[in-house]
């Protein structure tokens, strides 16, 4: 049985922060990529059509309440061999892919919810305003809509962030893959968890911290309750 | 449709350590989520803080580290070995989701009207008096749905029991796949449709419940 040593804890971390661009680099693509596929679906999912608006929300359904890590191997090693539209896959992309479109589904989510907080008589001014749908949408309703989503979108990034090393099992070489290799080495894996454990806590507590105090904020800024103000 | 059906039979072979583990870490959740919800709400200072500590860390770093984290250091911090790793499944994943459903419990505990607690308090009740019959009811039906979604989460979260070698759906589904690559998308696919269908029953309470928790209040 081997027991905790400070060597091997300090001799640890510089090789361990060798991964950490990998796992922000995932996170930030993955984010992006979420952030893309969420409009998608947020668009996809005011589709009138009854039927298809089933489907479509029971897929989004479906991903949503299926394991990312099962989403991941199925990404990884299922799809390059299907037919046609198979292609080999980087453990990064795939990484980027399999989580972001798992997450598109709470961020297409968010965005709705935006959208439909976005006051019944706003609309109705576009309306009687006689504004193009283009119009209605990049002047009146996206700009009340959008910043509520804000904090939101920054929980979902530290929460994807935290997924991040889920990755490390299709072979991302990010802090857990880094701390496995190193523990594997020196027979003892307990040094190199604990610091990828901090790694993790030192970024997204204050991240946490960073989004809560926005979100207070905006909250006095975007006050929904003064949907209609006399114009001065 | 025959090679479904075999797939399905072989991955109903881990349903049970799926589904044992689901219950087991859920109730373990629920629990540490009261306990340390309502500790972070106690009025004794170091009580509050040393919870404060334990949700901080388990909310701020991910489920897979600390599962191999316990992995490894439960039986060398203690010098005990759990017998299984099963068990081990369960503390990980009943701390990690306690930890956020204790957030959940504070808050609904927190949204509960000021005017309650104030009519207990004139109607002389003792403080457990006020949590048990006037604080708590109202508290839990708020409660309902953040416990069914994180329940959900948990359903996905047992999914990482198999990367500590427990015989779990996915874990038979990478077996399958190690021998079988060409197919390998049959196979996933049987496999998210194994955790879809656990997940359906728990979908369709977690809804019921928010109907629960609206109904009859006004707001």
């Amino acid at each position: 049985m081997n027991y905790w040593s400070f060597e091997r804890f300090f001799e640890a971390w510089p090789y361990i922060l060798k991964g950490l661009h990998i796992t922000v680099g995932v996170t930030i693509s993955a984010f992006l990529f979420a952030a893309v596929f969420g409009l998608v679906w947020a668009i996809l999912r005011r589709v009138e059509n009854k039927q298809l608006n089933f489907i479509i929300t029971w897929v989004m359904e479906f991903i949503r309440s299926t394991p990312p890590l099962v989403q991941l191997f199925f990404i990884y090693y299922a799809w390059p061999v299907i037919p046609v539209v198979g292609v080999t896959l980087s453990p990064f992309v795939s990484a980027v892919v399999g989580l972001g479109l798992h997450f598109s589904t709470y961020i297409g989510e968010i965005y709705r919810s935006g959208i439909e907080s976005v006051g019944k008589g706003q609309w109705e001014a576009a309306t009687a305003l006689n504004f193009s749908t283009l119009d209605k949408w990049r002047k009146i309703i996206l700009p009340q809509a959008f910043p509520p989503t804000i904090p939101m979108l920054g929980n979902y990034f530290i929460i994807m962030f935290k997924e991040v090393p889920l990755a490390s099992t299709i072979g991302v070489t990010g802090i857990l893959h880094m701390a496995n290799s190193f523990g594997s080495t020196h027979f003892n894996l307990i040094e190199a968890l604990t610091i990828v454990g901090i790694i993790f806590l030192a970024l997204s507590y204050p991240a946490a911290v960073l989004i809560k105090k926005l979100e207070v904020k905006l909250n006095t800024r975007f006050d929904k309750n003064a949907d209609i103000k006399p114009i001065e | 449709m025959e090679a479904i059906l075999n797939i399905s039979q072989e991955l109903g072979r881990g349903l049970w350590v799926t589904i044992s583990i689901l219950i087991a870490s859920a109730l373990l959740a629920y629990l540490i989520g009261f306990i340390a919800g309502l500790s972070r709400l106690s009025k004794n200072i170091f009580i509050q803080k040393f919870t404060g500590l334990y949700i901080e860390i388990f909310r701020g770093t991910s489920l897979i580290v600390q599962l191999f984290w316990l992995y490894y250091a439960i039986p060398m911090l203690f010098g005990i070995n759990l017998g299984s790793n099963w068990v081990i499944g369960v503390i990980a994943i009943g701390l990690n989701y306690g930890a956020y459903l204790s957030e959940v419990v504070r808050g609904s505990v927190e949204a509960v009207d000021s005017g309650q607690t104030e009519a207990a308090v004139a109607l002389n009740m003792s403080s457990y008096q006020k949590m048990r019959y006037i604080i708590l009811p109202q508290a839990v039906r708020m409660m309902l749905p953040e416990f069914g979604n994180y329940t959900i989460q948990m359903l996905k979260g047992t999914a990482l029991v198999s990367l500590i070698s427990l015989s779990d759906i996915l874990y038979y589904g990478n077996i399958l796949r190690s021998s079988n690559l060409s197919q390998a998308p049959l196979i996933y696919l049987v496999v998210l449709g194994f955790y879809f269908i656990l997940a359906l029953p728990l979908i369709f309470l977690t809804r019921k419940a928010e109907d629960v928790s609206k109904k009859g209040v006004a707001n």
